[in-house]
């Protein structure tokens, strides 16, 4: 395993355990993400993945070892954990009979922020969610309540951002919209820390990659450090066939576009 | 304690108050069973009830309210259920915010759509015909003690909003609370009914607030009944609010 040694790591996780009853969630993981970063924790179901993440934001304790957060320890400096991170969990964490704008503006109140309708406004535009902006959510698609839920993380702008498999159940244009506002959020400077069991999200979002497996981290480095892990790759001609995606989005005709209105409510 | 605490309990309460007033639903199904519940016993029962009391209603309201309430909370353990499986309740517990707003919020939202049911029953009391002289001093003593029942059983509902697994397991616990009037000096005299459930009907909870309300609002004197009635709110109170203090605890750690 290979561990890069970075200045000053927006995350550093070391020799971190957690039991839950019998099962050994974790099992001494270790790793570190650069500041302004994306880094990318691979696993199948159940390997772990969320367990780093609700301890990284301080809603799980670790039973040994220390997770800290933008130099700050996850179980003695709770507090100013909170104040630095924003959690994106796995199912979009919106309040549905409240309108797009008023969740923008709630999040912003509890952050004690000032000037909260102008937050929610710039974030309503940055997503695409102006005009659906004054709609309950109750009404919103899987991909727009998933827009939704990122903005709400943005609100306040905080250092480090946890998206605990972001793009799971969405359909293939909505994930392609959660993988330019992740994008985005890393240009801006922000540190991602995100976890998927899709092989192709990883490799198109992360700086570096880790995967998890049985409480484990087996291994850790960018694409291409991982690539070399296997013999090299034997040169073969064949056809380019698009796939399936291809077609889907060529035939629908809407890449990557913030498609608002004409998306079917839930 | 966090110096934003009042701050974030008054704004999250003002989001869960804004799902009431968006379901103005939920107060319309609360009032009807207690509502149901009276018509069915001035104008079916009533007649054959010797209460000892010149009006029926007069006699039976204080059980109404009380039954009220204890549907209504079945609605708080719904709604905090329904955070905790939505995922904006870790949302909350991984932001910079005092975290036990995050209750306090649910449970003064459970007060106030409370006390506008208890509101709307009253209401619909006066035109059946219930009267009263009762100064104002008494009435804010009814009031009194129905807040402290009401965040008695709101602590209660608190357990199993945080714990439950289904919608269903969220609300069902409240049909106990429910039926508790029904063997209680609430509709009928408790000297009518057999020695055993004569014992139990005098000396549960219900009884002796059913009792403190009905004199303060016919002005006989209360006697120690309301010392009774308050010592079993506010031990249910910290009992209930001990467990779901202790659950939550569990639940953010």
């Amino acid at each position: 395993m290979t561990v890069l040694s970075v200045d000053a790591p927006a995350i550093h996780v070391q020799g971190v355990t957690k039991s839950y009853k019998k099962v050994q969630a974790l099992r001494g993981v270790d790793f570190a993400v650069a500041t302004g970063s994306i880094f990318a924790l691979l696993g199948s179901n159940g390997a772990g993945k969320t367990t780093v993440v609700r301890i990284l934001s301080t809603l799980l304790h670790l039973d040994a070892g220390t997770a800290s957060v933008n130099g700050f320890d996850v179980a003695t400096q709770a507090a100013d954990v909170r104040g630095c991170i924003s959690l994106t969990g796995q199912f979009a964490a919106v309040d549905e009979i409240l309108s797009g704008r008023e969740n923008l503006v709630l999040i912003a109140h509890l952050r004690h922020l000032e000037d909260p309708g102008a937050i929610a406004d710039a974030l309503l535009d940055r997503f695409s969610l102006t005009e659906a902006g004054a709609r309950r959510v109750s009404t919103y698609s899987g991909g727009m309540r998933r827009r939704l839920d990122i903005a709400m993380s943005l609100v306040g702008n905080p250092q480090v951002i946890f998206l605990d498999e972001p793009t799971t159940g969405l359909d293939p244009e909505a994930r392609i919209e959660v993988w330019q506002a992740v994008k985005e959020l890393a240009a801006h400077g922000t540190t991602v820390l995100l976890t998927t069991h899709y092989l192709d999200e990883a490799e198109q979002l992360a700086d570096r990659i880790a995967i998890l497996d049985e409480g484990r981290i087996i291994v850790n480095g960018t694409l291409a450090e991982l690539k070399q892990l296997l013999p090299p790759a034997k040169v073969e001609y064949v056809e380019k066939q698009p796939t399936l995606e291809d077609v889907f989005l060529a035939l629908v005709g809407r890449e990557a576009k913030a498609g608002t209105d004409a998306e079917e409510p839930r | 304690m966090n110096r934003h605490f009042f701050a974030d309990t008054a704004y999250l309460t003002g989001r869960s108050l804004r799902h009431i007033t968006r379901s103005v639903d939920t107060i319309i199904t609360t009032t009807i069973m207690p509502i149901a519940f009276m018509l069915l016993f001035v104008y079916v029962f009533g007649g054959a009830i010797k209460s000892g009391s010149h009006s029926y209603v007069n006699y039976l309201l204080p059980g109404i309210l009380l039954i009220t309430i204890a549907s209504g909370i079945s609605y708080t353990a719904f709604r905090l259920f329904l955070d905790l499986q939505s995922g904006i309740f870790e949302r909350f517990q991984s932001m910079p915010i005092a975290r036990s707003s995050v209750l306090w919020a649910h449970v003064l939202t459970s007060l106030v759509a409370n006390l506008i049911s208890l509101v709307v029953v009253v209401l619909v009391a006066l035109l059946i015909g219930f009267r009263s002289g009762a100064g104002v001093l008494s009435w804010l003593a009814v009031v009194g003690i129905l807040i402290v029942f009401t965040l008695a059983l709101t602590w209660i509902a608190v357990i199993p909003g945080l714990t439950a697994k289904s919608v269903d397991g969220a609300s069902a616990f409240s049909y106990p609370l429910i039926f508790l009037p029904l063997v209680s000096s609430a509709f009928v005299p408790t000297s009518t009914m057999p020695g055993p459930v004569r014992a139990f009907a005098e000396y549960q909870p219900v009884t002796s607030i059913v009792n403190t309300i009905r004199d303060l609002y016919t002005q006989q004197p209360v006697g120690t009944d309301i010392w009774i009635a308050l010592a079993w709110c506010v031990a249910i109170l910290v009992v209930a609010y001990t467990f779901a203090m202790v659950i939550y605890r569990g639940k953010i750690s």
